[in-house]
């Protein structure tokens, strides 16, 4: 039946809430965690929230009626309280296929993650977790490579992978760069790394420290007899420089390349994906600024959104947290989004901040990436937390080795496998850390000054992220 | 510097190659392999043999021992062929490989026996 035109300011829930509707396959869903304005209710700030990101604007216009809005307006469809929260509630929104277009995550943000986080009608506003329907996801590009291939492509199984950021990031020449790169692999590291922010200054630019790099790799490989790589940070000013830069990496015949994706911006990241796929460039990936949208519990973006995004965008590694670490993050969240990261189906589960089935159909998985602040004595936990299908990051903890780089990447490789060995072999690696640790020091004098150097390091403060279940 | 350990690593050095996994640990006993052999079995994976001579290692390609042991289940029988490899080859490298058929890669990988460096 046809509707007539009624000019003038309306209730959005008449028009955006819908605690009815039945929620179809193909719907992106959303969850947002509002707390509105004092005087406007639940109902009506969640209707505003589903209004303002898809199809509504402030009043009435009669071009309204020569569309069907039904197919492009997001329903709020449920209200939840937020647990240890008085002011906050979580609104669930659910927006139709036809207002997003395919293979767009740029065009997806723009619209649930746009205007209306400023909108006056709410005082803070977050994303908690979106649900992206299949049809939506085998239209994304995905990671160039995903866990499998680059398993087989640097022949490395049955563990965790072993990394290090080069330190000091900044201010080495890039012969220097390379002779800490040489080191780490030689003792027995798969990667290094460079910092998100080394990209091409007076110091050291990208071509020597690629040319530099590419040298430490071979070499230690000849060495070791083991394949190596060397994430070349290819993070630039201009997609021009960004290509040529990866170009440059691909004639070194160099396994991996690296981005930052929040800085580079997801439309350049995601062409860059395509670009290592086309080339066979794995490509590594930096989260340099997430903790802006992500750290603030009540406003921004958490964190797995950003992770599921950069899977559909595209990543063969992403940093996810180390849980024991120097930096943020909450356990149980970071199990929540590693999954997430990795997992072909995962399943809602609140206790690790998942509030939606997501079904990754034949995208491949991403390697979470555990680095900041951790050590030999975080080994056991580490693995236990992470599992095989994620690549472990040491910093200080390989190159602050008394002894230099390369006993401190052989102290951690040998940890690492004593580990793995003592887990396959039935032992709780968190309950007997030490005396694996211990045992296995006695066969590397290597690992055994290291324990001694880090016992005492421990990072205890409080979370500031973290689940909204603990909060009381 | 005079506590400061030298990293004995060498170009020139054959013994300097390591093969993955496990080969920064010393080489494991029989009761370890066992283990290992029990962890492959316990996830259902399918287990593999596969050795090389040591100065041809690093193709993705070794030699393999037979064909992998599809459904086979019994630790004596995979413990017992990686044994007749060892002595089929006794200079080469001999890896126990766990395919995982659901993730089609391999969740275990691992020189159990290793090969006379050259």
């Amino acid at each position: 039946m046809a509707k007539t035109y009624d000019a003038g300011v309306k209730e959005y829930r008449s028009t955006y809430w819908e605690p009815d509707y039945t929620l179809k396959d193909s719907d992106i869903l959303a969850v947002f965690k509002v707390i509105p304005q004092p005087g406007v209710s639940r109902e009506e700030a969640a209707a505003a929230v589903a209004a303002e990101s898809s199809t509504g604007t402030w009043t009435t216009v009669w071009t309204d009626l020569l569309t069907d809005l039904d197919y492009y307006k997001g329903r709020a469809y449920a209200i939840e309280d937020v647990p240890g929260s008085d002011e906050a509630f979580y609104a669930f929104i659910a927006y139709p296929m036809d207002l997003f277009e395919e293979g767009s995550v740029v065009n997806v943000f723009t619209s649930i993650v746009g205007n209306v986080f400023g909108f006056k009608a709410v005082r803070s506003l977050r994303l908690e977790d979106v649900r992206f329907p299949l049809w939506f996801v085998a239209t994304c590009f995905g990671p160039p490579h995903g866990i499998q291939v680059e398993r087989d492509k640097m022949d490395k199984y049955g563990r965790p992978l072993l990394g290090c950021t080069i330190k000091p990031k900044l201010g080495l020449s890039a012969k220097n760069y390379g002779r800490a790169v040489y080191e780490c692999l030689r003792g027995g590291l798969d990667f290094t790394k460079d910092d998100e922010n080394v990209n091409s200054q007076p110091f050291m630019r990208w071509r020597d420290r690629f040319l530099f790099c590419q040298e430490a790799i071979d070499k230690a490989e000849a060495e070791t007899g083991e394949r190596k790589g060397h994430y070349m940070n290819v993070t630039a000013p201009t997609m021009e420089e960004v290509y040529k830069r990866a170009e440059f990496a691909k004639e070194l015949k160099t396994p991996i390349i690296m981005s930052d994706y929040l800085t580079l911006g997801w439309a350049a990241h995601n062409s860059l994906s395509k670009w290592c796929r086309d080339n066979g460039l794995l490509l590594h990936v930096h989260r340099a600024m997430h903790a802006v949208m992500d750290r603030n519990p009540n406003h921004g973006i958490n964190f797995r959104v950003l992770a599921k995004m950069l899977r559909l965008l595209g990543g063969d590694h992403l940093h996810s947290g180390t849980v024991v670490g120097k930096l943020e993050g909450d356990r149980e969240a970071t199990l929540g989004w590693i999954d997430l990261l990795r997992d072909r189906h995962i399943k809602e589960d609140r206790s690790r901040g998942i509030f939606f089935d997501q079904d990754w159909g034949a995208m491949p998985g991403v390697f979470p990436v555990a680095s900041g602040g951790i050590h030999v004595w975080h080994m056991p936990a580490l693995v236990s937390i992470f599992g095989n299908d994620s690549v472990l990051q040491f910093g200080g903890g390989t190159l602050g080795h008394p002894w230099g780089n390369a006993a401190g990447a052989a102290a951690n490789r040998v940890a690492l496998e004593a580990c793995v060995q003592a887990r396959n072999e039935g032992r709780e690696l968190e309950k007997e850390g030490k005396e694996i640790l211990t045992n296995a020091a006695k066969h590397s004098p290597e690992l055994k000054v290291a324990m001694e150097t880090w016992r005492e390091i421990k990072f205890e403060f409080d979370t500031v992220d973290k689940l909204d279940t603990q909060h009381r | 510097m005079s506590n400061v350990q030298d990293y004995t690593s060498r170009l020139s050095d054959p013994a300097s190659r390591k093969m993955g996994t496990f080969s920064y640990l010393p080489e494991m006993d029989d009761a370890q392999i066992r283990k290992q052999v029990e962890w492959i079995v316990k996830h259902g994976w399918n287990p593999a043999i596969e050795h090389t001579e040591p100065q041809f290692a690093k193709s993705n390609y070794w030699y393999m021992w037979k064909l992998p042991m599809f459904g086979e289940t019994d630790v004596d029988t995979i413990l017992a062929e990686l044994k007749a490899c060892h002595e089929a080859n006794p200079d080469n490298h001999v890896r126990l490989i766990g395919y995982n058929n659901y993730t089609q890669s391999q969740g275990a990988n691992m020189v159990v026996y290793r090969g006379t460096p050259v």
